[in-house]
């Protein structure tokens, strides 16, 4: 059973039980196949906070207000509240690069990645608002992502640094018990961790452990190194939910064309109006 | 009906010997794994060739010999003393990739390119052409509407005129007026090549990795360009009309020791020469042996071709794994193709005035 420990303010991610293996492989690792989604609103601010009015902000006479371009969007495009998926509630940036954080939030529209259709890199994919396929077998673990057509094959090899960087980077793969552990080097600095600013450099090294619990749910931790961009290690950890409709799976969400206005409208012939 | 025509040439295909080889733990062929698909046997057959299905081991030889010293040409060191190349991109000796690709300006050197080095072999024979139905090795006619629609296509991009032709030759509207007039490999929605959807097809470029990984009840084929995956649901039922995919939507089933794998659902254009919605694509992997996958296809679609057309090509297994290719995020081209036609065009109504 799922236990959020009454989702008591500080490390409640600590308490996420990892429960029974509800199917395993002919060779005998637990059997992550099938499509899941993350629900919540880590896709919009890893940390914790409250709601607020829009993801890019401006002043105004008594607090901050959407900022022009989001205006007319109102409640759509307003930030729900979240108790976050970090350890301790926030990120342990460094003072420049909290500065950093700040000024993207400030520019969220122009700086954001996903506003251009750009691969989502690691953690970000896994609990962006699409859902996500894993595809099994005794040797391999690849992920498929709705969002952009962004893909992960993991390796089971030893960890080698890569040649370059990459939007996904390297994943590679071993197991420790029932938990596949999978460290991804080699991102690029140009991802960030959600809608809200939160970025790193390309020395980023994510751990993620996957582990099943039950037959309907992963829990999905992650320790953040940079000591580029952070003072210490962090972690975050999330259920992953299995998307338990007969019908569940990957549609087409090639964004490329829907961003093809935002990024290349201007250099019409004839411009529409922007 | 038609789609009871369209299975008499899928079946058509000849048999191959089924070899043995790895297995899934429920009994089926297992063929995950990565295969390189470069070859220099062209989808279809040169019109000169006729029915002719093979060529001798010295044509062989020769024509991988070609390719290969036009690229030991083109991979010499740079004149340190030459000229500046001519207007509009200069040409190199044996340039077998032609202005725009390899040899023109602007081009990629032949460095970067993996065209192949060699015309595949399959039942001992060099062969002519990917596809084997019709005997011609050619696709077969086009219906009327698709002719009048490929017309339409044809002459707008014209490598090395550095003008806007289109402003004097008065044509509306002009091929770089607005993004969704380019093409999708330009525009990064889908790779390039003769198929950048399905069937897969070599592109005669680079980067013809693909990888196969098999559950119980998925298979994914990952295509290297431009990351784009399959996702196959064994023994599924097509989605419902309403729902289209660039690549279309993939079902499988096993014939003994073949994987048949069945596309539809397509959206209204598909990249693939011309074909629209109504493609319907059937894909055969069988093992050759411990070295190669047979692939094999047959492509129908009623509203572009007069009658269905089928291929073969062996997969042969590779080394390595794929590498991320992102197309979208490194295109910077794509804004300077549009704001270079608007450069253009601005130098032409001023030479106009």
């Amino acid at each position: 059973m799922l236990i959020l420990a009454a989702l008591a303010p500080a490390g409640w991610s600590q308490s996420l039980t990892r429960g029974s293996v509800a199917a395993r492989l002919p060779g005998g690792k637990p059997d992550f196949n099938g499509v899941w989604q993350a629900i919540g609103s880590a896709h919009y601010d890893v940390e914790r906070h409250i709601a607020r009015p829009a993801m890019m902000l401006r002043p105004g006479p008594y607090g901050p207000l959407p900022a022009i371009p989001v205006l007319r969007l109102g409640a759509v495009v307003s930030v729900p509240g979240g108790m976050g998926i970090v350890e301790g509630g926030t990120i342990p940036y460094k003072p420049e690069a909290a500065k950093k954080r700040d000024e993207n939030r400030e520019h969220w529209m122009e700086r954001d990645p996903e506003v251009k259709c750009y691969m989502p890199g690691v953690p970000r994919a896994n609990y962006m608002p699409y859902p996500f396929q894993i595809v099994q077998n005794d040797r391999n673990f690849f992920i498929a992502y709705e969002y952009a057509g962004a893909n992960r094959d993991v390796q089971f090899a030893k960890p080698v640094p890569a040649e370059t960087d990459s939007w996904m980077g390297q994943s590679y793969g071993h197991w420790e018990g029932d938990t596949l552990v999978v460290e991804v080097v080699g991102q690029n600095d140009s991802t960030w961790f959600d809608r809200s600013g939160t970025h790193h450099s390309n020395e980023l090294k994510v751990t993620e452990r996957y582990s099943l619990n039950g037959p309907n749910h992963i829990i999905y931790e992650a320790t953040i190194e940079d000591p580029e961009v952070f003072t210490r290690p962090w972690k975050i950890s999330m259920p992953l939910y299995r998307r338990m409709e007969p019908d569940a799976r990957l549609l087409d969400f090639r964004c490329v064309e829907f961003v093809e206005e935002l990024m290349f409208g201007e250099f019409r012939r004839k411009p529409l109006p922007r | 009906m038609r789609t009871a025509l369209f299975l008499i040439p899928a079946l058509a295909l000849a048999p191959f010997a089924i070899a043995q080889g790895p297995r899934t733990a429920d009994g089926h062929p297992d063929f995950t794994g990565t295969y390189d698909i470069t070859t220099l046997t062209p989808v279809m057959r040169p019109n000169s060739m006729g029915d002719r299905k093979a060529l001798t081991e010295d044509e062989a030889k020769a024509e991988a010999k070609k390719v290969s010293d036009a690229l030991a040409t083109q991979n010499k060191a740079s004149d340190p003393n030459r000229k500046a190349p001519p207007k509009g991109g200069e040409v190199l000796e044996n340039d077998i990739l032609g202005k725009g690709a390899g040899g023109a300006v602007g081009g990629y050197n032949a460095f970067w390119l993996d065209p192949g080095n060699s015309v595949f072999k399959l039942e001992g024979k060099f062969r002519t052409s990917i596809i084997v139905d019709p005997p011609n090795g050619r696709m077969p006619s086009m219906t009327p509407d698709a002719m009048k629609r490929a017309g339409a296509r044809m002459g707008r991009d014209r490598a090395g005129r550095s003008d806007a032709w289109w402003i004097k030759e008065n044509i509306t509207p002009g091929p770089y007026d607005d993004p969704e007039l380019r093409g999708y490999a330009e525009r990064c929605i889908l790779s390039f090549g003769q198929s950048p959807t399905t069937p897969m097809l070599p592109n005669y470029f680079y980067n013809n990795l693909k990888q196969i990984v098999q559950s119980k009840d998925t298979v994914v084929i990952q295509n290297e360009m431009i990351h784009d995956t399959r996702i196959v649901r064994m023994n599924g039922k097509h989605d419902p009309p309403e729902i289209r995919r660039w690549m279309g939507d993939s079902i499988g089933h096993w014939e003994g020791e073949v994987l048949v794998v069945d596309t539809t659902n397509f959206r209204d254009q598909t990249g693939l020469f011309g074909a629209d919605r109504n493609l319907h694509v059937i894909e055969k992997f069988s093992r050759i042996d411990g070295k190669a996958l047979l692939y094999q296809f047959t492509i129908d679609d009623p509203t572009v071709w007069t009658a269905p057309w089928s291929g073969e090509m062996p997969w042969p297994v590779a080394d390595g794994r794929i590498y991320e290719y992102a197309c979208h995020e490194g295109n910077y081209s794509f804004g300077n193709i549009l704001r270079g036609a608007r450069l253009l065009e601005g130098e032409a109504m001023k030479a106009n005035k």
